[in-house]
């Protein structure tokens, strides 16, 4: 009687466990396919051999920007037009002194935030960098919740015999 | 038990489904411009054609400063742009009209020839105002253009007015431009 009855539970517990194991990894997945869309920094290029720093520096910050006429492609990784000329104003900005945020200025006044492949952690943009952690937390609030009510044996359980009474359970 | 249920269930799926549904009627590709406001950039820019205006027969290059107190309007095109053709009758039309006035037309190539441009402008019309070169799309980039044809008009004080993405219409472009030609008026009023 109690051999079946604790059987049960370790098979439900088991059930609710894989579950909730599903669930966390399905939502760590999105978060990181979510981080490892942002750009890196600079991306070093097959061939490319030393380059100056400047060049790094072009790469750097055309990684920063995004593509206007590409659909979710950055200037650096682009091979429009646009993209090369856009390239060429960065790197042209970056020779006469430019700092790499002056750059960046010239261009989010012209297009708008819209032009930075990561937007700045500020105003309603917060939401967007806290959003998938308070789901997390509220996911891992009702796991817990669940989980904790599935596996919780109800005490008048253990009289019946029957595993068929599991279905009516409350 | 169960009604409480199916009460936060339709709670969690009416705001999602709106929200989805307000997301089909965004279009991605339009980025709303920060530019409208703004000083508009300046550019001196060689005049590869200068139409048909008699005005603008005298024209080698064009600066936006020579231009202030004046409405400016701009329209970036190319030769390749199939949206372009939509709207070329009504810059010839339009553009026509407002000739040897104070307010002034210009075409900018982006990403194309002058001599594509110009083969072009031959097969459809020539236009009644001066098209510019712009040979690294730094004007192109200047005024954040992520496509053609898009079309800018500039005010009497220099700034830019309004932003116009796709093939402009008859409605938007004198609408717009006796909406800037009368901001001079309203000023010289004030002002005696």
């Amino acid at each position: 009687m109690s051999g079946c009855s604790s059987r049960t539970h370790a098979r439900r517990f088991a059930l609710a466990f894989a579950t909730g194991l599903a669930m966390t990894t399905a939502a760590c997945s999105t978060l990181a396919a979510q981080t490892s869309a942002q750009p890196v920094g600079a991306r070093p290029t097959a061939s490319a051999p030393a380059d100056s720093a400047l060049d790094a520096a072009t790469r750097s910050l055309a990684s920063q920007l995004r593509c206007p006429v590409c659909q979710g492609l950055s200037v650096q990784d682009s091979p429009s037009e646009l993209a090369q000329q856009m390239r060429d104003v960065v790197r042209q900005q970056l020779e006469n002194g430019k700092s790499p945020d002056e750059v960046k200025d010239y261009f989010v006044a012209r297009y708008g935030q819209w032009i930075l492949m990561t937007p700045p952690a500020a105003g309603f943009n917060w939401l967007v960098y806290s959003l998938p952690a308070v789901v997390l937390v509220i996911g891992a609030g009702m796991l817990v919740v669940l989980v904790r009510r599935w596996t919780t044996v109800p005490p008048d359980a253990g009289m019946q015999a029957d595993p068929n009474a599991s279905g009516t359970m409350r | 038990m169960k009604w409480q249920r199916a009460v936060v269930a339709v709670a969690i799926a009416i705001p999602s489904i709106g929200l989805l549904g307000f997301g089909l009627t965004r279009d991605p590709g339009s980025i709303p411009s920060p530019l409208p406001g703004r000083a508009a950039p300046a550019f001196t820019l060689a005049a590869f054609t200068n139409g048909d205006s008699a005005r603008a027969a005298t024209m080698d290059s064009v600066r936006l400063a020579a231009l202030s107190g004046d409405v400016v309007v701009l329209n970036f095109y190319a030769s390749w742009c199939l949206a372009c053709r939509d709207e070329h009758e009504v810059l010839r039309t339009i553009g026509a009209r407002y000739a040897g006035t104070d307010v002034h037309f210009f075409g900018v190539l982006y990403n194309d020839s002058p001599d594509n441009a110009i083969r072009w402008l031959g097969e459809m019309g020539t236009l009644p105002y001066p098209s510019l070169a712009d040979p690294h799309s730094h004007t192109a980039i200047d005024y954040g253009l992520y496509g053609v044809p898009e079309t800018f008009f500039i005010g009497r004080d220099g700034r830019v007015a309004y932003k116009h993405t796709g093939p402009v219409t008859p409605d938007v472009l004198i609408g717009k431009i006796e909406q800037l030609r009368a901001a001079k008026r309203v000023a010289a009023g004030g002002a005696q």
